[in-house]
C-alpha cells in the first residue's frame, strides 16, 4: 500500500487540494493501485502548495504545486514510487527552505494526519504532558521560566512570569485562554498549527491548566478560520474520548476541559482583554489594565492568556527540558520563532528559526527575494501595526530587542515584503484607515484619531499646507502613541511614522512629480 | 441658596480598611487601598481632567484626559484606572501631559457641534469645562472631516454618520450629534440601574450609542430611570425641562413622595419653578439613583386638574362651590358637630394617609382623638402592610423591617416573596440586582414571573410559582425541610429565642402534613423545588428576606409574616448585616403613618390606647381626656355607615373609593354619610362622595418628614409655598380648633418636637438634627443616638424571639365552576397606586390603561386573542379591560393593576380580609374572563356619576 499526502491546510485547500486529492484517488482506482491518501497539515512551503508527498523507501518525496490537470502525468511518471516529474522536488526534508529551518513548534506539522492521535503519539506527542503530570505546578512553571519563552502573540512578555502570577493567585477558580484571533496581515502560523497539529495546542493548554490549577480552558478562534475551528473542535472531541481532556486526565486526579469559541470578525478581539469581553459574551472592547488578566481575567478570575504559538512551544519545553529550548536564540530572545513570509516574495511560507539571523537572510535565503524580481523597498514586520523597514535596515537581527532598537517590532513574526513600486504614503494612510475601521471605539485617540489621521494624510498628499499638516500628523501620532488605551491605537503610528521617516518623499506626491 | 454641585470623585470609593499613603503633586494623601489615583487626588481637592469617569460607575479609561505621570514608571497611565500604591509620587500636571490632553480634546472637538451658546448644557457641560481646563485654543483638523454633527456634508451630500435626535421618551431627548461616546450612559444603565438597555452600535469612529436594538428609547427595554441622563457629561442625554426652560439656579434637598424606598432628591429650581429632580448621591436610601417616577413624574403637582381652593356642597349631586378656607373649615366643623350631636361621638372618624408627612399624619390622628374625642382613626396601611406591623411585633417585638437597604450588599441568598421590586421599588431592585450580579443567589416566591425572575445577568435559582393563596403552605414547607433535615441554627435559637415556644413550634412544624410532598398539590410547587430552595436559604450564608403585598394582602397575611419571621429565626438570619426580614413598603410613608399612631388601637410608637400610663402621657401633653377603647377600622367604619350608625369621615389624601376592595361596598358606605371631608390634590374617586374638599399640598410644597421602609426618617422640604395658601397640618389644626379643641402649631418642626417628646423611638429626632445628618433610622434616642440601621443586633426588642404557630388555612375564596380563575392584583413600574399622580404625567406613555394578563392556555380556552376586550367578573362585580396573553402568569391565574379608575379593578375584589388586621385579600379573587365588546354596567355608571359628581359652579366674578 502506498501512502500519499495531500494537505488539508487552508493554503492547499484554497488552491484546490480537495479536487487534487479526489483526482488522485480516482486515478489510482482506475489504475488499480493500492494507495491511501492522508490529508496532512501543511509543511509550510506555501509556494509549493498543494504540495503532494509520497512515502517511499527513499523518504517522503515532494511534488508541487499540483493541479488536477497534473495528476494523470504524475501517475504516468510513477510519482507514487518517487518517479521523476517536472513538479518533483526530491525529498521534502531536503528542500532548502525546509532543511535550513530549526523546527521545534512546527516539527510535526505536515508530517502527520492532524486528527490521528496515534500519529501524534508516534511522533512524540503527549511526552510534554506526561512529564508535566509528574511535576508539581511550581515545577512546571519553573521549567517554562527556565526556557526563556516569551509571549509569541507579539508583546514578548515572559511566559513563566505570567504563569507564576496566575499560580500565585489565591482564587480557587482560574482559566486558561488561548488567543487564536490571528488577525495580523501576513500571518498564518496559528492557523497552520491548529489545522496541522491541533493536539499540540491541546497539550500545551492542558499543561498550562496543570501549572496554574485551572480546570477549564477556552480557545478563541477568529471566524475567518473555519477549517481551524472544525479541526480544533474535532481534535478536542478525540482528545476527550481518549482521556487527554476532561475528568481525570490519563487516570490522574487532574481535570481540564477545553472549549472552542468563535470570534465575530473583530480585529480588536486579538487584544487580550477585548478577547475576554468577547468570550464573556459582551461587545469586544478593550479593558483598562490594571487589573491584569493574570489576576482578574475571564469572568473576573485569574487567567493565563497566551497565543497559540506560546502554548504550542510548551510541550517540547516540558518534554526536553527548559534548558534545551533556552539554548537556542539570541540575547533575551530564546528559542525559536515561526516567521511567516508573505507579500512580494518568491517563496512564501512558514520559516521557524531560532532568533538571531538577519531579516535580509530570512527574505533572501528563504524567500528567494521578491516575486517581481524588482528591488526590495520596504518590509513590514509584525502585522499592520508594525514598522516599515527600509532596505538599509534589513541587516537587523531577528531579535525582540534589536527590532525595538530600530523603532520596529517582531510582533507575531509576520513579514510582508514590498518592492520599489510601493507608495509608502498610501501604506501610511492604510495604517490609519485600518485602525479607524478596526478600533473598538473605546478610547478617543484611537476612535477619532485614526479617522483624522486618514484625513490629514490625504491633505498632505494633496499638498495642502504641507508644513502645518505634517506637524499635525506628528502631534496626532504622539497623542495616539502616548494616550491610547491599548496597543491598537498606541502602535498605529509606528507604520505611519516609519514610513514618514524612511520615505518622506512619498508624502508629497506633487513635489515628487515636479522633480 | 445656590445650586448644589456634588463633588465627583471620578471613581467609586474603595472598600479596603488598609490604608496607603502616596504623594500627589508634592502633597501627601492617605486613602484606602484600591482607591484610584484620580479619587485620591480629589480627596486632596486636586481635579484631574476627566470625561469618561464619574463616581457612580466603575472606571473605564476611555477618554484619556486623566493621564498622569508616576515617578519611576514609564508612560502616562490613566489615573482613573490606576490604583494608588504606597509611596508613589504622582504628577498631575506637566508640559507633556498638557500637550497630550490638548491633543485628545482637539480630537473630541473635531467631532462636536460648536453651538455652545445655544446648547441646553451651556453652563453645565463637562466637555466645555475640559476644553477650558486644557486650554484648547484651536482645532487644526477643521470640521470638514467625517463627523456625526451635521445631517449633510459640506458638499451637501447626505452624511451617513449622522443620526437625528430621539425624542420618543417623554422626559428626555437623545441627541447623538453631541455624543462623545464615553459610555457613561451605557455603564450607568448596566451598573447602576441593571437594565442593560443601552449599547454601542458599530465599531471605531462609527460607534454610536443605541437603545435596545436601535429602536429608540421608548420602544427599547429602557425603564427611563434617568441614570443615563444624569451620567451624561454633555447635552446628548438631556431632560426636556432643561431644554425648554434652561439651567436651574438653586437646589432644595427633599424626599420623593412615591414608593417606600424614600429616595433623596435634589430639586433643582429656578425661582419657585422645578427644573428637574436629580437623585442625591448622599441620600441614605438611594445613594444617587432614581426611577422613572421620582426622577420625572412630578409634573402632576402643577397639573390643570389640581384643586387649590376649598370647596363645599350640600349634597353630592350638587356642583362644587369654591369658598374661603374659613368657610370650608367652619362648614366641616359644624357638620361634624351636628352629626355627633345627633348620632353620638362615635359617628365620625378620620383616615390618615401614607402619602402625607409624619407631621400631617400625627395632626390628623390627634384631631380625631383629641377634637373628635374618639379613636376612630385608621390609615391606608390597613389595606397594605397592617399584617407586617402585627406579625413582626408578635415575633420580634417591633412593627418594622429589620435592615437598612445597604444591608443587601452583604446578603448571600436573597428571598423575594410576593413582591415585584422592579415595578414597585425600582431603586431597591437595582441594588438587589447588583448584588445578584455579584454572585448572591436568588429565590423568588411569586405566582408571576416578575422582573426579578429572569433579566439580563440576573436569574432566580428557584422560582416557586405558587398558586395565589397558598403562601403559608409554602413557608411552612420550607421551615419543615430546614428543621427536619437538621439545617436550623441551633445556637441562635438557644441563645436568642424563647425555647419553650420554639419546642412547641418545632413539634408543630415537623408534622408530616407540612412536608413539601404533602403540600405540593395545594401550592403547585414541586416538592423537590421546595426542598432545594429551603436548603439554599438555610445553608448559603447570609439569608435576607424581602417581601411585599403578595405576603400581606391575604386572609392569612399576618400568618405569612409570622412564617417569614419564623424562618429567619430558625436559620439565625437576624441581627446583623446581610440578613433580616424586610417589608417593602408600598407608599412613601407607610412606615411613618403607622409609627404616628394612625391605628385605632395604638398611639404613636405602637403603644396600646388601653395602657393608662401611655394614655396619661398624651392626655397631659394634649390637655385632654382620651377614650381608652380602640376605635373603628376602615372596614368597620364603612360597614357602620352602610348600617346608618357612622355618618362623618375626614379622609386625608387617600382614595378609598378606588384603592379599597369591593368598590361598590365602599361607595355605598360613603354615599350613606352626611359629611365626607376630603383633603387631596385632586377631585379623586372618594371626592365624588364628599361634601367638603380641602385642597392639599404636593410634596413639593410640604415641610416635614417621611419614614421609608428601612425606618429612615427623611426630610421633605418645600421648594415652593403651598399653592393652596395653607399647609395641610394647618388646615387640620384649624378644623380641630373649630371643633372645640384648641390646636395650634407655628411650624411642622414643632409637631416633630411633640412627636419626639411623646414617642420613645423618636426621642432624639428633630428637624435640626435631620438637617445636620441628612437622615436617621429609628429608634433614635438616648440608647441609640445615631439611630438604628439594623434591628435586634444584641437581642430581640421583645426579649426572646418568639416562634408562632402558622397553620395553613385555605382562603374561603376559591375557584369554582362559575369563577374558575384566580385574579391577583398589583402594580407596574410607571404607574403608582391609584394613579392619581402618575396618570397626570408623561408616564401614561408606558401604561395608558390597565390590562389583564392571562396565560395562553386560559386565553385559548376562551377564544381570547392579544389585545381583545374581555369582561372580568367576580361574585361582587364586573368590569371590562384588554387582555394581554403571557406565559409570565401560571395557568388558572390572571393578573391586573388598579391604576386607572375606569378599570375598577377593585369592583372585582371581595371583602375577605386578614384574620388579624382586616388587610383585604386583594391577591385572591375567584373570577371568570370572557370576550366582550362593551364596558360593564359599573363602568357606564361610573362614567356618568363621575361627570355628575365633579361639576363645579362657574367661578363667580
Amino acid at each position: 500500500m502506498i501512502r500519499l499526502f495531500v494537505p488539508r491546510d487552508s493554503f492547499a485547500l484554497a488552491l484546490d487540494a480537495d479536487a487534487v486529492a479526489a483526482r488522485i484517488t480516482a486515478e489510482a482506482r482506475e489504475r488499480k493501485l493500492d494507495i491511501v491518501v492522508v490529508r496532512n497539515g501543511s509543511r509550510g512551503l506555501a509556494f509549493l502548495e498543494p504540495l503532494v508527498e509520497v512515502d517511499t523507501p527513499m523518504g517522503r518525496m515532494a511534488y508541487g504545486p499540483v493541479t488536477v490537470a497534473d495528476v494523470a502525468s504524475l501517475f504516468e511518471a510513477k510519482f507514487h514510487e518517487g518517479g521523476k516529474h517536472p513538479l518533483a522536488h526530491g525529498r521534502t526534508d531536503a528542500i532548502p527552505f525546509l532543511k535550513n529551518q530549526q523546527r521545534l513548534t512546527f516539527a510535526r506539522c505536515g508530517l502527520t494526519d492532524p486528527l490521528s492521535l496515534a500519529d501524534y503519539q508516534a511522533h512524540g506527542g503527549f511526552a510534554g504532558l506526561a512529564a508535566a503530570l509528574k511535576k508539581s505546578p511550581a515545577d512546571i512553571v519553573a521549567e517554562v521560566t527556565a526556557s526563556g519563552l516569551r509571549g509569541r502573540g507579539g508583546a514578548g512578555f515572559p511566559t513563566g512570569i505570567k504563569w507564576q502570577t496566575v499560580l500565585n493567585a489565591a482564587e480557587p477558580e482560574k482559566y486558561i485562554c488561548c488567543n487564536a484571533d490571528e488577525g495580523d496581515s501576513g500571518t498564518f502560523a496559528d492557523r497552520m498549527l491548529m489545522e496541522g497539529d491541533p493536539f499540540l495546542l491541546i497539550e500545551g493548554m492542558t499543561i498550562a491548566g496543570l501549572a496554574a490549577g485551572a480546570r477549564e480552558g477556552f480557545l478563541y478562534i477568529r471566524s475567518e478560520y473555519p477549517q481551524a475551528i472544525a479541526t480544533m473542535v474535532r481534535a478536542c472531541e478525540l482528545a476527550q474520548a481518549a482521556g487527554f481532556l476532561g475528568q481525570s486526565i490519563q487516570g490522574t486526579n487532574h481535570s481540564f476541559s477545553l472549549h472552542v469559541r468563535t470570534g465575530a470578525g473583530a480585529y480588536i478581539c486579538g487584544e487580550e482583554t477585548a478577547m475576554l469581553e468577547s468570550l464573556e459574551g459582551k461587545r469586544g472592547m478593550v479593558r483598562a489594565k490594571p487589573p491584569i488578566p493574570a489576576l482578574e481575567g475571564l469572568f473576573g478570575k485569574p487567567t493565563i492568556i497566551n497565543n497559540v504559538l506560546s502554548f504550542a512551544a510548551v510541550p517540547d519545553i516540558l518534554a526536553r527540558g527548559g534548558a534545551a529550548y533556552q539554548a537556542l536564540g539570541l540575547g533575551r530572545s530564546r528559542g525559536t520563532l515561526p516567521f511567516q513570509l508573505a507579500g512580494n516574495v518568491k517563496q512564501g511560507g512558514l520559516v521557524e528559526l531560532a532568533f538571531g539571523p538577519s531579516l535580509r537572510s530570512l527574505i533572501n535565503d528563504f524567500g528567494g527575494g521578491t516575486a517581481s524580481g524588482r528591488p526590495i523597498r520596504a518590509v513590514q514586520v509584525g502585522g499592520p501595526l508594525g514598522a516599515y523597514l527600509p532596505e538599509a535596515a534589513l541587516d537587523t537581527p531577528l531579535d525582540y530587542e534589536a527590532f525595538a532598537g530600530a523603532s520596529a517590532m517582531l510582533g507575531h513574526g509576520g513579514v510582508v515584503v514590498f518592492d520599489d513600486t510601493v507608495d509608502m504614503g498610501l501604506q501610511a494612510r492604510f495604517a490609519m484607515e485600518f485602525c479607524a475601521v478596526e478600533s473598538c471605539g473605546k478610547c478617543t485617540p484611537c476612535r477619532i484619531g485614526a479617522q483624522r489621521g486618514v484625513e490629514v494624510i490625504d491633505r498632505l498628499r494633496a499638498s495642502e499646507n504641507p508644513a502645518a499638516n505634517l506637524a499635525l500628523l506628528k502631534d496626532l501620532c504622539q497623542t495616539m502613541t502616548d494616550a491610547s488605551l491599548c496597543a491598537m491605537g498606541g502602535l498605529t503610528p509606528m507604520p505611519v511614522l516609519s514610513a514618514l521617516s524612511h520615505f518622506p518623499e512619498d508624502f508629497q506626491p506633487a513635489a515628487k512629480a515636479a522633480e | 441658596m445656590t445650586l448644589l454641585t456634588e463633588k465627583d470623585f471620578g471613581t467609586p470609593p474603595a472598600q479596603s480598611t488598609k490604608l496607603v499613603t502616596l504623594e500627589i503633586d508634592g502633597h501627601t494623601v492617605t486613602v484606602p487601598e484600591g482607591t484610584s489615583i484620580m479619587r485620591a487626588a480629589m480627596e486632596l481637592g486636586t481635579q484631574i481632567p476627566k470625561l469618561c469617569a464619574t463616581d457612580m460607575v466603575k472606571p473605564f479609561g476611555s477618554c484619556r484626559l486623566c493621564i498622569v505621570e508616576i515617578e519611576g514608571r514609564k508612560g502616562t497611565p490613566a489615573s482613573c484606572t490606576t490604583p494608588v500604591a504606597e509611596g508613589i509620587k504622582v504628577k498631575t500636571q506637566s508640559d507633556r501631559l498638557l500637550q497630550l490632553r490638548r491633543g485628545v480634546m482637539e480630537l473630541y472637538i473635531s467631532d462636536h457641534p460648536l453651538d455652545c451658546l445655544t446648547c441646553a448644557s451651556n453652563g453645565d457641560c463637562e466637555l466645555q469645562d475640559m476644553a477650558g481646563a486644557v486650554g484648547l485654543r484651536e482645532v487644526r483638523y477643521g470640521f470638514e472631516g467625517k463627523n456625526h454633527i451635521a445631517a449633510r456634508n459640506t458638499d451637501s451630500s447626505v452624511n451617513a454618520s449622522y443620526k437625528p435626535k430621539d425624542t420618543t421618551n417623554p422626559y428626555f431627548t437623545f441627541d447623538p450629534a453631541k455624543c462623545i461616546v464615553c459610555l457613561r450612559c451605557v455603564r450607568a444603565c448596566e451598573e447602576v440601574q441593571g437594565t442593560f438597555a443601552l449599547t454601542v452600535d458599530g465599531r471605531g469612529f462609527d460607534g454610536q450609542i443605541a437603545a435596545g436594538m436601535d429602536e429608540g428609547f421608548l420602544a427599547s427595554e429602557c425603564v427611563s430611570c434617568g441614570a443615563c441622563v444624569q451620567a451624561c457629561p454633555t447635552a446628548t442625554l438631556m431632560e426636556n425641562t432643561v431644554i425648554a426652560r434652561g439651567q436651574p439656579e438653586h437646589t432644595v434637598l427633599t424626599t420623593c413622595a412615591y414608593c417606600g424606598v424614600g429616595c433623596s432628591f435634589k430639586a433643582e429650581m429656578r425661582g419657585d419653578e422645578v427644573i428637574r429632580m436629580v437623585p442625591w448621591k448622599d441620600g441614605g436610601a438611594n445613594e444617587g439613583h432614581s426611577c422613572v417616577k421620582g426622577r420625572f413624574a412630578w409634573g402632576y403637582a402643577s397639573h390643570k386638574d389640581r384643586i387649590t381652593t376649598p370647596m363645599i356642597r350640600e349634597r353630592i349631586t350638587d356642583p362644587w362651590r369654591e369658598v374661603t378656607w374659613d368657610e370650608a373649615i367652619a362648614h366641616a366643623a359644624s357638620r361634624f358637630k351636628a352629626i355627633q350631636a345627633k348620632y353620638g361621638k362615635g359617628a365620625i372618624g378620620g383616615i390618615t394617609s401614607s402619602r402625607c408627612t409624619n407631621e400631617e399624619v400625627f395632626a390628623v390622628q390627634k384631631m380625631v382623638r383629641a377634637a373628635f374625642g374618639v379613636n376612630n382613626v385608621d390609615t391606608c396601611a390597613r389595606v397594605c402592610h397592617s399584617p407586617t406591623g402585627y406579625g413582626l411585633s408578635k415575633t420580634f417585638g417591633t412593627s418594622a423591617g429589620t435592615q437598612n437597604f445597604k444591608s443587601v450588599d452583604k446578603a448571600d441568598v436573597i428571598m423575594v416573596v410576593g413582591a415585584s421590586p422592579t415595578d414597585g421599588h425600582p431603586v431597591f431592585a437595582s441594588r438587589l440586582k447588583k448584588r445578584i450580579r455579584q454572585g448572591a443567589r436568588l429565590i423568588v416566591i411569586d405566582p408571576r414571573a416578575t422582573g426579578m425572575v429572569r433579566s439580563p445577568h440576573v436569574e432566580a435559582v428557584h422560582h416557586l410559582a405558587l398558586l395565589p393563596g397558598t403562601n403559608v403552605a409554602v413557608i411552612n414547607a420550607l421551615a419543615h425541610v430546614i428543621l427536619t433535615e437538621g439545617l436550623e441554627n441551633k445556637a441562635f435559637i438557644a441563645e436568642r429565642c424563647d425555647t419553650a415556644e420554639f419546642a412547641r413550634w418545632a413539634d408543630f412544624i415537623s408534622d408530616p402534613r407540612h412536608a413539601p410532598e404533602a403540600v405540593q398539590d395545594i401550592t403547585r410547587v414541586p416538592a423537590a423545588e421546595l426542598r432545594a430552595a429551603a436548603r439554599l436559604y438555610a445553608t448559603a450564608g447570609n439569608g435576607a428576606i424581602y417581601y411585599g403585598l403578595g405576603v400581606t394582602e391575604h386572609s392569612q397575611g399576618t400568618t405569612m409574616v409570622m412564617g417569614l419571621a419564623n424562618l429567619a429565626m430558625l436559620t439565625g438570619n437576624i441581627g446583623r448585616e446581610g440578613v433580616g426580614v424586610n417589608p417593602l413598603r408600598g407608599q412613601n410613608n407607610v412606615q411613618g403613618s403607622c409609627d404616628m399612631g394612625s391605628f385605632p388601637h395604638e398611639l404613636s410608637g405602637y403603644r396600646h390606647i388601653s395602657d393608662p400610663s401611655v394614655r396619661g402621657l398624651f392626655e397631659r401633653d394634649w390637655n385632654v381626656t382620651l377614650d381608652s377603647d380602640p376605635g373603628l377600622r376602615i372596614p368597620n367604619m364603612l360597614a357602620a355607615a352602610v348600617d346608618g350608625s357612622f355618618k362623618g369621615l375626614f379622609v386625608q389624601g387617600e382614595d378609598i373609593a378606588q384603592s379599597d376592595p369591593n368598590t361598590q361596598h365602599v361607595t355605598a358606605g360613603l354615599a350613606a354619610m352626611d359629611c365626607v371631608v376630603v383633603q387631596d390634590l385632586f377631585l379623586n374617586e372618594t371626592a365624588a362622595y364628599a361634601h367638603v374638599f380641602l385642597p392639599g399640598t404636593s410634596f413639593l410644597e410640604k415641610d416635614g418628614t417621611f419614614t421609608n421602609a428601612e425606618r429612615r426618617i427623611n426630610r421633605v422640604r418645600p421648594v415652593m409655598a403651598p399653592k393652596t395658601g395653607k399647609h395641610e397640618w394647618q388646615a387640620v389644626a384649624e378644623l380641630a380648633s373649630a371643633m372645640g379643641y384648641a390646636m395650634a402649631y407655628s411650624s411642622a418642626a414643632e409637631i416633630m418636637d411633640e412627636i419626639a417628646r411623646l414617642t420613645p423611638g423618636f426621642a432624639r429626632v428633630s428637624f435640626k438634627m435631620l438637617d445636620e445628618r441628612g437622615s436617621v433610622q429609628w429608634p433614635c434616642n438616648d440608647a441609640a443616638p445615631d439611630g438604628t440601621p439594623i434591628m435586634h443586633v444584641k437581642g430581640f426588642v421583645r426579649g426572646k424571639g418568639r416562634f408562632m404557630l402558622t397553620d395553613y388555612v385555605a382562603t374561603p375564596e376559591r375557584a369554582t365552576g362559575r369563577f374558575p380563575l384566580i385574579l391577583t392584583t398589583g402594580r407596574t413600574l410607571t404607574q403608582y397606586n391609584v394613579g392619581a399622580q402618575t396618570r397626570r404625567t408623561g408616564n401614561v406613555a408606558w401604561h395608558p390603561e390597565d390590562i389583564l394578563e392571562i396565560h395562553p392556555h386560559d386565553a385559548e380556552l376562551r377564544g381570547i386573542s392579544e389585545g381583545q376586550l374581555v369582561s372580568l367578573s367576580s361574585r361582587v362585580g364586573q368590569t371590562t379591560l384588554r387582555a394581554h396573553i403571557t406565559e409570565g402568569i401560571p395557568v388558572g391565574v390572571v393578573y391586573t393593576t388598579f391604576h386607572h379608575p375606569v378599570t375598577g379593578a377593585n369592583v372585582i375584589t371581595t371583602d375577605y380580609s386578614d384574620w388579624a388586621t382586616n388587610c383585604p385579600e386583594y391577591k385572591v379573587t375567584a373570577v371568570q374572563v370572557g370576550l366582550t365588546n362593551a364596558a360593564s354596567d359599573w363602568q357606564n355608571q361610573w362614567t356618568e356619576h363621575r361627570a355628575a359628581s365633579t361639576r363645579r359652579e362657574a367661578r363667580r366674578q
